[in-house]
């Protein structure tokens, strides 16, 4: 598929695949998602605003420069920031690809990276060189402001211009918790959120710190998606029950949604609301509890978001919609198309 | 102050602007007293620190709403501090050059400049935590944005062009968004906190009485009383 090379959360053009429930493949331009929808349905998406979490520095101990990227938490505690896991990258930035980019300066426990305003404290090795538990220095306070006024968002070499924060917050955006933006929610804006109520259908939100999408190596990637905390509003549980009781179907915006949803499910299809930590994977063999549709972006085949959509469709669909997508020319990537499966 | 169990603020996330003097700094006051979760905003950042010393809990965040660039790191302090927020207060504002001056004595950059931190920046700071307001608003606890409003807002003063006209455009852009987001529960106010003995205040007119002026403290708790008269009733009991 095509990357999508533009940081436009919203172009006039983009497209929406739609895989109705008798396996049809419909085109349509995107902002006709609403359309799809019933009275009763129920659209929950990720509310977590993107961290910006690239940092450029040193290695002290070698005067090595690296590129941090944060890449897990164990809480979405807002003063729990002192540690994080992160990957590590030797010199350069996002405009190398990052299977090409160089391993970093060996990394020792007790080593200090200092990260502009920030020092951390490599506090242990995770398997792998790239891999860390980071122990930053200061209050919780001091380690926000580090962040705001030093990191940048992450991103890969398909964008060639630098991003910002606005060009990552989607307009739900509220926790700062996501180490990559759950971009499946760049189609909301507050219209479209109109539009929903327009057609009788609710809108609810969970909170999910989605983790980063890619590390370049293989190792690494095939341990993705790395453990995410997320928090399930009281409101939001109270909304699938009702959704369900009224016979809608729940529609999660994003992988990340459906994640948290599905971990925070019981055996019935419950949703216990709260905060927990989802782990393991979802892929064919998953059967999911609560999520009947998802609208995603476009996915390519091998990656763990392609991986979780084989929950939703047997392969012979899956791959007559992968199909579909590359000979219409659908962009992929975070500003792509999208797809809704329902 | 005395915390009741109560007390419509206790545990509320809120995050004021402008708030290491006058009005901005007695709300702070009273917020932290009454247990909510404060984040508030200055330019100076020695400032910032020595009104969070002051005020145990406080989160001081030094930023200038003015400018483009601060906005989103001013913005992730807040929502990342609070890890949320129910309430926004929108005070931080520019009177322009003192003496004032007659509107077509203005300099364009000086009108420029009183409406980069009076109009633009409410509007873009709002508009990055309207997700985070929204949410609060879904989940039951309730949002309101209140947008720090003038007497010169309203009527037409000689010298008090830049500045009330300013205020004047927050002061619609408050009534449109108050309808856009009325279905989402998102409330905004926009209050006049009456003249008060201010630097403002005195910037604007040297030879006033204080005397005759409110104290800050006072409009703060009326401003309060109508937060908390926008909340939902079960918000913090």
């Amino acid at each position: 598929m095509l990357a999508a090379t533009s940081a436009v959360q919203r172009p006039v053009d983009a497209k929406l695949l739609v895989v109705d429930s008798q396996r049809n493949l419909i085109h349509v331009p995107r902002t006709a998602f609403v359309e799809f929808l019933r009275p009763n349905d129920l659209v929950i998406a990720n509310d977590a605003a993107t961290l910006p979490a690239s940092l450029s520095g040193v290695h002290e101990q070698t005067g090595k420069r690296i590129e941090v990227r944060l890449a897990g938490r164990h809480s979405l505690d807002p003063m729990d920031v002192k540690r994080f896991s992160a990957i590590v990258f030797g010199e350069g930035d996002f405009h190398t690809r990052t299977e090409d980019r160089p391993l970093p300066p060996p990394l020792q426990i007790g080593d200090t990276l200092v990260l502009g305003p920030l020092r951390a404290l490599v506090e242990e090795l995770l398997g792998h060189p790239r891999l860390v538990s980071l122990l930053f220095e200061g209050t919780p306070d001091q380690i926000w402001s580090g962040l705001a006024s030093h990191g940048k968002p992450i991103q890969y070499s398909h964008l060639q211009t630098s991003l910002e924060l606005w060009d990552v917050w989607t307009r739900i955006a509220g926790p700062p918790v996501a180490f990559e933006p759950p971009s499946a929610s760049f189609i909301l804006d507050w219209h479209v959120l109109s539009d929903i109520r327009e057609h009788r259908a609710a809108f609810a939100t969970i909170t999910h710190a989605a983790g980063i999408s890619s590390t370049g190596d293989e190792d690494l990637d095939h341990l993705l998606p790395f453990d995410e905390p997320y928090h399930i509003p009281l409101a939001t549980a109270k909304a699938v029950e009702l959704a369900r009781h009224r016979g809608g179907r729940v529609i999660a915006v994003g992988t990340t949604v459906v994640r948290a949803l599905e971990a925070a499910a019981t055996e019935e299809g419950h949703l216990h609301s709260g905060d927990g930590v989802a782990t393991g994977k979802i892929g064919p063999a998953t059967r999911l509890r609560v999520v009947d549709a998802i609208l995603s972006g476009t996915h390519e085949p091998g990656t763990s978001h392609y991986e979780l959509l084989r929950a939703f469709l047997e392969d012979s669909t899956l791959q007559r919609a992968t199909g579909e997508l590359i000979a219409q020319g659908y962009r992929t990537h975070e500003f792509g198309d999208s797809v809704l499966i329902l | 102050m005395t915390i009741t169990s109560t007390d419509p603020f206790q545990g509320l996330r809120v995050a004021i602007t402008g708030g290491t003097s006058g009005l901005g700094l007695a709300l702070v006051r009273e917020l932290v007293n009454r247990g909510a979760r404060v984040a508030f905003v200055a330019r100076t950042r020695e400032r910032v620190e020595e009104v969070a010393r002051e005020n145990p809990g406080a989160h001081g965040i030094a930023g200038d709403i003015s400018v483009k660039e601060d906005i989103y790191p001013i913005a992730i302090q807040i929502t990342g501090e609070l890890g949320g927020l129910d309430v926004l207060i929108n005070n931080a504002s520019e009177l322009g050059p003192t003496p004032l001056r007659l509107l077509s004595d203005t300099e364009c950059e000086d009108l420029e400049h009183v409406y980069a931190t009076n109009v633009f920046g409410p509007f873009r700071l709002t508009k990055a935590l309207m997700g985070a307001l929204a949410a609060s608003a879904r989940e039951g606890r309730g949002a309101v944005v209140l947008n720090v409003l003038s007497d010169a807002g309203i009527n037409a003063y000689p010298g008090w062009g830049a500045y009330g006209s300013s205020k004047s455009a927050l002061h619609q852009m408050s009534r449109v968004w108050n309808e856009e987001h009325a279905a989402e529960g998102v409330r905004f106010l926009s209050l006049d906190p009456g003249d008060m003995d201010t630097p403002m205040h005195e910037a604007a007119i040297p030879d006033a009485d204080p005397a005759t002026l409110k104290r800050p403290e006072q409009s703060a708790h009326e401003f309060l009383e109508a937060i908390a008269a926008a909340l939902p009733q079960a918000v913090g009991t």
